[in-house]
């Protein structure tokens, strides 16, 4: 059961099922950088408060900067360099872990909190068996040699692993993602701590892994009542997994409240503009994003640090921070003056969700056909034959390893040894890109997955979005430049940015810089390769919405790879499915994600984490 | 509003600011610290001692002034060589054609060796491979005994010593090279370039080498000082300059034998190519130090919730 410690007394959140102590609470904790080369302090993290019983999981939501990771850590009693613990209190199961000396910390790590951090193959020591590296664990915490091998078999079987015939003589590498990430979390439960925090655990894992994984979490803690805090950006994993949920942002605690409630009826306005840019897997909707960038340390706004972006804010919150209100007995309760009427507002009709019809289809502008290719010797894609009508979207979706980006790259003719045909308006497609004539090379434009390695850090924005014009065709440098703007406000950019370098750029702004390049040339295909992967939900939303409208204005035809189904409903109007290098099923989006023929999309459709959301529907 | 209203115009305020080239900003900061001005003082007193060093000298280097070996005086500050000679104007004149061979020597070296790794890393396959084996050959001798085999078969020319030097810099600057490179040609810019067709120069020229400039920066003044060891070496045993021209390798060798009689005539020069050496490896690892730190502050930036100055608002 989790209240916020800061208002309410710890009985009033006393529910039906919570009995029993806390095993953590945390209160007013707070995070702060040390002043350094002229800096001022500045908080990363501050009026933290929540409570965790055992047996629960406590969800900590919030986008890339809201000091997610820097809370987690801070459970532990650790904090990265160049930062200290400001203030307050960690107590876990009665004791404050934060006045600890190191070695005390260092005792208590593993035996009395534990945590699993996001990248598996990091966390695990490549060149030690895995059978190694669990005897390791258990002579740390157990001392005496006894029981161990029965304790190592009941580990594997833990989080069911014991199926894998010689596990405990691989080495990290033979394993895959979520082996490896279940070796994590044996490491993990080992010793029964009290607590055990998870940072994003299953982000890189696909859905069908992510979600045994999920179960394997839950069973655990439930099992052996330990209390989780489990830490992440998505927030279907999060409705999927947590019984209490803190949203955080900026740093401060937007939101907490049971899950089901907060999930039903946000009461903070930016829990709620979260909640509607998760696209749903029901529906193809509207997907809104949040303008601006959440305020960084140092440059947080006096009042409600939200308030900038929020449309509902009042002249009062840009006073003073607002306290947390609570808005249900339950332990809900939100940092916001308004708390109680967004409440209210649940369910409520707000703008159009649903999304309007595109433009028709006009006769097929890309037409594969028995396309395959190889790595060396290893068949990567082999037969896909669908075709791409003009102005849609074709949505192309598969696990890690189904061939979607090798796809994407013989497309555009960065994967020059394929066989098959290819016809691109009504006329043949080389493999490579020496071959194309420059009217096909013009047409077809590609956005890649990670905005951070799209950019040359070494060019300003105007030299990265002209360079494609620059080489086909000959302008004066102030017909480019008029062209550059045009570009930037078509991805809705300013005119300001043409100056800036890549690494002052946020991660979504990056993205529209990649994709202001790619609409330069005027496309007529745009291919993009898991554009939205690296970017947050609300970033995700914006760049979602950017590419559907560019899409409908200019009569564009889009390949979106993508390994997120709920977005394809959003974002697509037909579907390719993948696996290992097939095409399982394709065909319209709302037929094959409301009734899939094929039983590997029938089996990732049933994977995908759901979240019911009760705002945003018209 | 309507989604689009809502993310409409992104704000930029405050962020534009007009940036240094790279190069400059590395040796900026290089120099900052306290490494890097030390190697820099070093480094400049000593070329600064080789390029004026001919105007100061008091006699003609190449006059026979006083007797042979004869000790430090008032007249004569560092004493006479072997050949009764005045040590502190051959010292002062010695140094300007070395540091320019070393400097021309280098430059090729590392232009060739840049050329050859990238190259091979942008290309890969078959062309890598045919690459890095024939790198690995000429790696396979060791630098001065490389250099030593061209100048002893082909006759102890200058442009030949300076040739020799930059053949044996190439393999080990490409390898360095090629590894930097690897990875940026990985990066999607540069696939984002290739997909438009450009040709590979292009690509190469204005995508990729951009983003080794601090890993040249370091192979140059590294190659800079082995450069300088090599043809000193060179010299020393007799390949280079000839009699009676002044040359610092030159004139250990001509004067050891006076050791004991005036031990300047062999110091002078070898605490001026000591000077040089040292200097020259401690600005570099100032640089390379100070490279790094430019990378880790980007990398910062692509960390999500790691705050950066100048990366934020």
């Amino acid at each position: 059961m989790t209240a916020p410690a800061g208002g309410a007394d710890a009985a009033s959140g006393t529910g039906a099922t919570s009995t029993g102590p806390m095993r953590l609470s945390v209160e007013n904790l707070q995070v702060l950088r040390a002043p350094s080369r002229g800096r001022a302090t500045v908080d990363v993290v501050d009026e933290v408060s929540f409570r965790v019983r055992p047996g629960e999981v406590l969800g900590l939501v919030g986008e890339s900067g809201s000091g997610k990771t820097t809370m987690a850590l801070a459970l532990l009693g650790h904090v990265r360099r160049g930062l200290v613990i400001g203030g307050g209190k960690v107590v876990v199961d009665g004791q404050d872990i934060l006045p600890l000396s190191p070695a005390q910390l260092q005792r208590m790590r593993g035996r009395q909190v534990a945590y699993v951090p996001q990248d598996p193959s990091s966390a695990l020591n490549p060149t030690l068996k895995i059978g190694t590296q669990l005897r390791e664990v258990l002579a740390a915490y157990e001392g005496d040699g006894g029981a161990r091998a029965e304790r190592l078999t009941e580990m594997l079987a833990e989080v069911g692993l014991s199926t894998v015939p010689g596990i405990l003589d691989s080495y990290p590498h033979q394993l895959s993602g979520g082996q490896q990430q279940r070796v994590g979390l044996a490491m993990a439960f080992a010793c029964r701590p009290q607590l055990i925090v998870l940072d994003e655990p299953t982000t890189g894992l696909d859905v069908t892994t992510q979600r045994r994984v999920l179960e394997t979490i839950r069973d655990l803690c439930q099992s052996y009542q330990v209390a989780a805090v489990y830490i992440s950006h998505d927030l279907a994993v999060v409705a999927e997994i947590a019984d209490y949920v803190a949203v955080l942002y900026a740093g401060r605690l937007a939101e907490v409240g049971p899950a089901r409630e907060v999930f039903a009826s946000p009461a903070h306005p930016y829990s709620r503009r979260l909640l509607r840019a998760v696209p749903s897997l029901d529906r193809s909707q509207v997907l809104r994003g949040l303008a601006g960038q959440p305020p960084r340390p140092g440059s947080r706004p006096p009042g409600c640090f939200f308030q900038p972006r929020c449309e509902f804010a009042l002249p009062e919150c840009e006073a003073g921070p607002p306290p947390m209100t609570e808005v249900s007995p339950s332990g809900h309760s939100a940092r916001c003056l308004r708390a109680g009427e967004i409440v209210a507002l649940a369910g409520a009709p707000d703008g159009p969700g649903e999304r309007p019809a595109g433009p028709g289809a006009t006769a097929p502008l890309l037409d594969v056909r028995a396309l395959s290719a190889t790595y060396g010797r290893k068949s990567v894609l082999t037969g896909l034959t669908f075709t791409v009508p003009g102005r849609q979207c074709v949505a192309v979706v598969g696990m890690s390893g189904s061939g979607k980006t090798t796809l994407a790259r013989c497309l555009v003719g960065l994967h020059p040894t394929w066989t098959g045909d290819v016809t691109f308006a009504g006329q043949a497609l080389t493999p490579g890109v020496r071959r194309r004539s420059r009217d096909q090379l013009r047409r077809v434009q590609y956005v890649s997955q990670n905005p951070y390695l799209a950019l040359n850090p070494r060019r300003t924005v105007r030299q990265i979005i002209e360079q494609p014009l620059a080489h086909f065709e000959r302008l004066s440098s102030g017909e480019r430049y008029e062209r550059v703007v045009a570009a930037l406000s078509a991805a809705a950019l300013r005119e300001s940015f043409v100056d800036l370098y890549p690494d002052q750029l946020s991660g979504g702004e990056r993205q529209r810089v990649a994709i202001a390049r790619a609409l330069i040339l005027e496309p007529d295909l745009l291919v993009c390769d898991e554009v939205t992967s690296a970017l947050d939900v609300s970033v995700q939303a914006a760049i979602v919405e950017l590419l559907r409208g560019l899409q409908h204005e200019r009569g564009l035809s889009m390949i979106f790879i993508t390994h997120n189904l709920p977005l394809v409903r959003s974002i697509a109007d037909h579907v390719v499915v993948m696996n290992n290098g097939r095409i399982c099923e394709r065909g319209p989006v709302a037929e094959v994600l409301e009734a899939p023929k094929d039983g590997y999309t029938a089996q990732l459709l049933a994977d995908v984490p759901k979240m019911t959301v009760a705002v945003g529907e018209g | 509003m309507t989604s689009n209203a809502s993310l409409a115009v992104l704000q930029s305020a405050g962020r534009g600011r007009a940036r240094r080239r790279e190069w400059v900003a590395v040796l900026g900061r290089a120099v900052r610290t306290g490494r890097g001005a030390a190697g820099l003082a070093i480094v400049g007193v000593v070329v600064l001692i080789a390029a004026i060093g001919p105007a100061l000298a008091p006699y003609p280097s190449t006059s026979f002034v006083t007797a042979p070996f004869a000790n430090p005086s008032l007249k004569f500050p560092l004493g006479a060589d072997t050949l009764g000679r005045d040590v502190l104007s051959r010292t002062l004149d010695g140094g300007w054609q070395l540091l320019l061979m070393a400097a021309v020597a280098t430059l090729l070296g590392v232009a060739a060796g840049a050329i050859i790794g990238v190259a091979a890393a942008y290309f890969g396959g078959r062309w890598d491979t045919l690459m890095m084996r024939a790198v690995d050959v000429i790696l396979a001798f060791p630098q001065l005994v490389f250099a030593l085999l061209l100048v002893s078969i082909l006759g102890p020319k200058i442009w030949l010593i300076v040739l020799a030097v930059a053949i044996s810099h190439a393999p080990q600057v490409a390898r360095v090279i090629r590894a930097g490179a690897l990875d940026v040609c990985e990066r999607d810019f540069v696939r984002a370039a290739q997909i438009l067709g450009m040709p590979a120069r292009k690509v190469i020229r204005r995508e990729v080498l951009p983003n080794l400039t601090s890993v040249l920066m370091v192979e140059l003044g590294l190659r800079l000082t082995y450069s300088i060891l090599v043809i000193a070496g060179l010299s020393f045993l007799g390949f280079g300059l000839q009699p009676p021209t002044a040359s610092w390798g030159l004139m250990i060798n001509e004067n050891r034998i006076g050791l004991v009689a005036n031990p300047w005539a062999v110091l002078a020069p070898t605490l001026l190519i000591a000077a040089l050496t040292i200097g020259m490896n401690t600005l570099t690892d100032a640089i390379a130090r100070a490279s790094l730190g430019v990378g880790r502050q980007a990398d910062d930036a692509v960390l999500p919730g790691l705050v950066v100055a100048g990366a934020g608002q």
